[in-house]
């Protein structure tokens, strides 16, 4: 029969994953679980759900936030100082999968994946999220854009649990887009995804942050795009300007739900449409927790 | 391992390996063929049931992972032979028709109803969109839900 | 009044008799089954497109040890006792391929394996290996047409039909014409996607057979058995258990199923459950047959349409199931419900390399409706007419004649629910869609009108013959006995109010049982539009008979003014049982030539009219269903509840077809066998639905009803379609919109040429 390990601490989880390299690490099934049926998993399975050191939503000093990594999308959804001041996870995690998905899913579980359609990953990178990892051998913190490596390549040792996500303050006011185009309006895997932070100031563009997911092998930033904007003016020249560079600096990807050149068009649309957003954002205060379907 | 888990109001025990999905021992082992199977992976909704009052599908959790905890199946919706509102509205309205997406569209009605009491309809829509349904076109099951929604607001 | 009313349930809301059971969970599916000692089944299936199956090999498997062949039943060819075939209309499929012998399709099936547990199956059908000579193989029509590979007789043609009307030369008479429309439509195949799966149990006692499970049609399984089993009706009970959904897929392969079970389950000794995985039952399960049609409307400066030229195709996939009766119905809709006196209809029905294509609700008719409702957007617009205007100029109504020559008689709904729709047509168009950051959307309407022909075609029905019994059981219990399958639609509860109301007592006197072939007649298939108005007519008749007998009765031993369940229960306890089987006598006048595919089609239309808004997103090229308002002429809605949930879930399906589900198949092999990747629409993409009820009563109906069950399906593809033309206007061309589903990639690929 095979092993089911419950660790009830960190320092057990850790130690147990040391011990069982060869173990698959559990959180919210939803990726896992899939197709398991009448399967045995090949080992063993240690189920991190129980770790409570591992989950939950805590500030940090500077403004930031402290995600335990089997917090999942439900919980994340709850929490207000999210919805104020990360919305663009908030938007992001509230079209993944449909509510039971929502409620098993964690963050920490999309992060380990790292799928090219994982849909907090553009949310992820475009906040500039940093990831605390840990093993028997110790701690360490990494940037989510250097942790992701390639095609679901992440660098994490074997022997590593992922223990947190740290998201540093944003600018106030920022403008949070994001937009997933999925194959239907919900419960869908993603075409194509964009996560894209910013802000304005005398008139000008101060800062930009994009971010696509489920054009390439892995979610990436538009580093290219967001230096051709910053310090322009929003508005449609500058739309212009940043779809010519998203055509120039992206080489999407065909497959079964989609196809390159559709991809590469509506990515240069949805960046224009982030940039004309940023436009009208100027003068005002921005409230960016707008929820565009709960009217 | 020695499963612990309340099911409908009731502790129950089962000795199994952790890894197996919750839908299986639920049909399997308790005999509660209510939770239905439609995909296997998490897309349809048949499997859902109420996990500690949170809406999720069974066929995406491991049976280890519920020891302790509280589960509603839909052998627990109704009270004794009276049916709980959500579901009278649903046989009244037509939501039900060929009848195995109707478990799960009940629990998560009901999970929805208790989460957000004034939701719009369009926000029903997207909380239940987990739920997928070929009979209906889902406009009985959303008129039902509204019904049983205003029944409870009078 | 409130007693009559209990005493008159037709017409009238009660809630589905199944209800409680469905929304409590009681309710029992074949996979809620189970029975001492069973074991699992589970089907090794074909890995190439055409070949030959040279050897089936019990292998060793993949683990440390070789894999342990005490615990498993292993079912080939060679085990069948009958022929080896699944015999519907011809003995071209068989229910294994036996080694020696061609495979014609990716997912075909070549041997069983039956073990205690479904883990030891699969491990079992992982470890079983097969010897396959590759062929070369044809996988779409235009590589079967050129007939190098032949998969059925010399042409690979399943068949074709010609349908003419009008003694004047087409091409001639087109070239004549003020404004041609001309445009080739194309649809993909569309997966049936019910929530359950399917499946079956066998079990066997001696020589008898029982066989139950997920179905539509026992009297089917029936026939198949006879012949791949080599057994009696009398040695054999094929029952139906609650199905969970079946919208023509349900139709032809449980008799494969029911086979592979009782296969399994005679070697086995044991009784044996198959329950296809979701995957097994995209890949491997009949679909809606592609197609392409070519189209040609000839019209002159008025708007009236001169002459029809239409060219059909559909992919019937690797073995002839029921595709030459899909391809009849599809052609016999080609034409639409115009007024034209010259019309020509080709059809041809094509043998590919593909898993077979079956029945799915509209049955050949969505994809001709999708052809000649784009067409009639196109021609209004070539014209200068509104699209209400060309329609109710060119609609059939009493006294026309279809493309068949079919005279119209009488409940002819098309006046009707074009009114009603267009009453819809004067609020402006609202939106769904609300994008803060500057969203640029783009919104249009789109109209369709169309008819579906209710039950068998022509003489069908006369030559069925289906029964049904209405019996007073010897406990005095009024019973329903007929093979009309409860599949969701609400065949149970309609039937229990038709005959409660000709029996004269409220519905809860009414036990509808549950089909199974030792306990009721065959009143033919669960199909065709069919169930209400020619089953439904029977229990009618029969629960007239029967009253007219108890009262009879009553009358004689001096019980008048009893009440009819109280005369019955007496005339029971004396009596016994007493059971009325009638049978259906199509009405006067049905002259239908097979030949040259002339008279009357059907006995009767349906007839619809649907008008859809969309919201298109130009930046994403993505389509919001924002509305949906759609009135269909029933004749009589015996349960209106009951017939709304069928029209609003036909829609859905159509609008799904439309708009997001496709299968896709590369080399013969579907691609996308998930729900995941194989979508139909949620809560969220479904639209908001205005359904309207037309009743333009079919005298030989019961009650004035006649069928609903496919029309729904048949037209909103080509609303929505036409809506999203309609929004998009100048910025794409127009037969840019003439394939389906129309997705964003083909919409923004559109706009990108134009733009």
């Amino acid at each position: 029969m095979s092993d089911f390990l419950q660790p009830r601490s960190l320092a057990q989880a850790l130690e147990e994953r040391a011990a069982h390299l060869e173990y698959q690490l559990l959180a919210g099934g939803t990726d896992l679980l899939v197709a398991s049926k009448d399967r045995l998993p090949l080992l063993g399975m240690i189920d991190l759900m129980s770790v409570s050191e591992l989950s939950g939503i805590e500030e940090v000093a500077g403004g930031g936030l402290r995600i335990g990594a089997t917090t999942s999308y439900s919980k994340i959804l709850d929490s207000e100082a999210i919805a104020t001041r990360f919305a663009l996870l908030h938007k992001a995690c509230r079209e993944i999968g449909a509510a039971q998905i929502q409620a098993r899913g964690t963050l920490g579980g999309n992060i380990a994946t790292s799928s090219p359609v994982g849909d907090s990953l553009p949310a992820l990178m475009a906040l500039d999220a940093q990831l605390e990892l840990a093993s028997t051998r110790g701690k360490r913190t990494v940037p989510y854009r250097e942790f992701l490596r390639g095609y679901r390549k992440v660098d994490m040792a074997e022997d590593e649990l992922i223990v947190a996500i740290l998201l540093p303050a944003q600018p106030e006011g920022a403008f949070h887009y994001w937009r997933k185009v999925g194959t239907r309006r919900a419960q869908s895997i993603s075409k194509l995804m964009i996560a894209a932070v910013g802000s304005v100031q005398d008139g000008k563009i101060a800062s930009a942050k994009i971010s696509l997911g489920a054009v390439a092998d892995r979610t990436i930033r538009l580093y290219e795009v967001e230096k051709a904007i910053v310090g322009q003016k929003p508005g449609p020249e500058t739309a212009a300007i940043a779809k010519e560079v998203v055509r120039a600096s992206i080489t999407p990807i065909d497959d079964l739900r989609s196809n390159a050149e559709y991809r590469l068009s509506t990515a240069e649309n949805l960046v224009a449409r982030f940039v004309l957003g940023l436009a009208s954002t100027v003068g005002t205060t921005q409230s960016p927790s707008s929820a565009k379907k709960n009217k | 391992m020695k499963i612990e888990v309340t099911i409908n109001g009731e502790k129950r025990q089962v000795e199994t390996a952790g890894h197996r999905r919750l839908l299986d021992v639920l049909r399997d082992e308790f005999a509660l063929f209510g939770t239905k199977e439609g995909c296997g992976e998490g897309e349809c909704g048949a499997c859902t049931v109420l996990l500690e009052g949170e809406v999720v599908n069974s066929c995406l959790i491991a049976v280890g992972q519920v020891n302790g905890k509280s589960l509603t199946t839909i052998e627990g919706m109704a009270d004794g032979q009276t049916l709980h509102v959500i579901q009278q509205a649903l046989i009244d309205f037509g939501g039900a028709q060929c009848g195995i997406c109707t478990p799960g569209v009940a629990l998560c009605a009901k999970w929805a109803l208790e989460k957000e009491p004034n939701a719009s309809k369009e926000r029903l829509r997207e909380l239940m969109s987990g739920n997928i349904c070929r009979c209906t076109g889902y406009q009985a099951i959303v008129d039902a839900v509204v019904s049983a929604q205003e029944g409870a607001d009078s | 009044m409130v007693e009559n009313k209990k005493l008159f349930s037709v017409g009238q809301d009660i809630g589905r008799v199944d209800g409680v059971a469905k929304v409590n969970g009681s309710a029992q599916y074949v996979d809620d089954l189970s029975y001492p000692g069973m074991w699992h089944g589970m089907t090794k299936r074909s890995e190439v497109a055409h070949g030959v199956l040279k050897a089936i090999v019990k292998g060793a498997g993949s683990g440390e040890t070789a894999f342990d062949w005490s615990d498993i039943v292993v079912v080939t060819a060679a085990d069948i006792p009958g022929r080896n075939t699944i015999l519907l209309m011809e003995e071209d499929q068989p229910a294994l391929v036996s080694v020696g012998n061609h495979i014609r399709h990716m997912d075909e099936a070549v041997a069983l394996v039956a073990a205690p547990t479904r883990a030891r199956a699969l491990a079992a059908l992982g470890a079983l290996e097969i010897e396959v000579e590759e062929l070369a193989a044809a996988v779409t029509p235009d590589e079967a047409l050129k007939a190098e590979v032949k998969i059925y007789g010399d042409d690979n043609i399943f068949k074709s039909f010609l349908i003419e009307k009008g003694d004047e030369d087409i091409d001639t008479l087109l070239a004549s014409c003020a404004h041609v429309v001309e445009g080739t439509y194309r649809t993909g195949a569309q997966e049936q996607m019910y929530i359950e799966t399917q499946g079956m149990i066998s079990r066997w006692d001696g020589e008898n057979c029982h066989i139950i499970g997920s179905m539509q049609c026992p009297f089917y399984v029936q026939k198949a058995m006879r012949t791949l089993l080599d057994i009696t009706d009398d040695a054999l009970v094929v029952e139906q258990a609650v199905t969970g959904g079946g919208f023509g897929g349900k139709e032809e392969y449980p008799s494969m199923i029911a086979g592979h079970a009782a296969l399994l389950a005679k070697k086995a000794g044991v009784p044996v459950k198959l329950i296809y995985e979701r995957d097994e039952d995209i890949a491997a399960t009949t679909k809606r047959h592609p197609s392409v049609v070519k189209h040609r409307m000839g019209f002159d400066e008025a708007g009236n349409i001169v002459a029809i030229d239409i060219d059909v195709v559909f992919d019937g996939g690797a073995y002839l199931t029921l595709t030459p009766v899909v391809l009849s119905r599809g052609v016999l809709h080609a034409a639409g419900p115009y007024r034209c006196a010259n019309t020509r209809v080709r059809g041809r029905a094509v043998a590919t390399n593909t898993p077979p294509h079956g029945a799915f609700r509209g049955f050949g008719a969505p994809q001709t409706t999708f052809a000649y409702e784009r067409q009639m957007q196109k021609a209004a617009k070539a014209l200068g007419m509104s699209q209400f205007a060309l329609r109710e100029k060119c609609m059939l109504v009493e006294g026309d004649t279809t493309s068949t020559s079919q005279l119209l008689k009488g409940s002819v709904g098309s006046i009707e629910v074009m009114a009603a729709v267009k009453e819809h047509d004067a609020k402006a168009l609202d939106t769904r869609i609300d994008d803060s950051a500057g969203a640029s959307i783009r919104r249009g309407r789109g109209l369709a009108f169309y008819f579906h022909g209710a039950g068998f075609t022509g003489s069908g029905e006369a030559r069925l013959a289906g029964r049904a019994t209405v019996a007073l059981s010897a406990s005095g219990q009024f019973e329903v006995r007929s093979s009309s399958t409860d599949i969701g639609q609400g065949v149970r509860t309609m039937f229990s109010q038709i005959s409660a109301t000709a029996l004269g007592v409220e519905v809860d006197a009414i036990e509808v049982v549950v089909p199974a072939t030792n306990k009721v007649p065959d009143s033919g298939p669960t199909v065709a539009s069919r169930t209400t108005m020619v089953v439904g007519k029977v229990v009618h008749e029969a629960s007239v008979a029967l009253r007219e007998k108890i009262e009879a009765w009553a009358a004689d031993k001096g019980m008048q003014g009893m009440g009819l369940r109280e005369a019955g229960a007496a005339m029971a306890r004396e009596e016994g049982e007493v059971a009325i089987t009638s049978q259906y006598k199509p009405p006067e006048g049905i002259e239908w030539d097979d030949e040259t595919y002339t008279g009357s089609a059907y006995p009767c239309y349906g007839w619809a009219a649907c008008l859809i808004d969309v919201s298109v997103d130009l930046d994403t090229a993505e389509v919001t269903i924002d509305r949906c308002v759609h009135a269909v002429d029933l004749g009589k809605a015996i349960n209106p509840t009951i017939v709304k949930g069928q029209i609003e879930g036909g829609t859905l399906q159509s609008l799904g077809w439309a708009l997001w589900e496709e299968v896709i198949y590369k080399g013969g092999k579907v691609q996308n066998d998930r729900m995941t990747n194989c979508i139909i629409p949620t809560f969220s993409d479904a639209p908001e639905m205005t359904t309207i009820l037309v009743e333009e009563a079919f005298d030989f109906g019961p009650h004035g009803a006649k069928g609903v069950g496919e029309i729904p399906m048949d037209g909103p593809c080509a609303a929505v379609v036409n809506a999203v033309e309609d929004a998009l206007g100048e910025l794409a061309s127009a037969s840019s919109f003439d394939t389906l589903p129309l997705t964003p990639e083909a919409i923004g690929r559109a706009l990108r040429s134009v733009s």
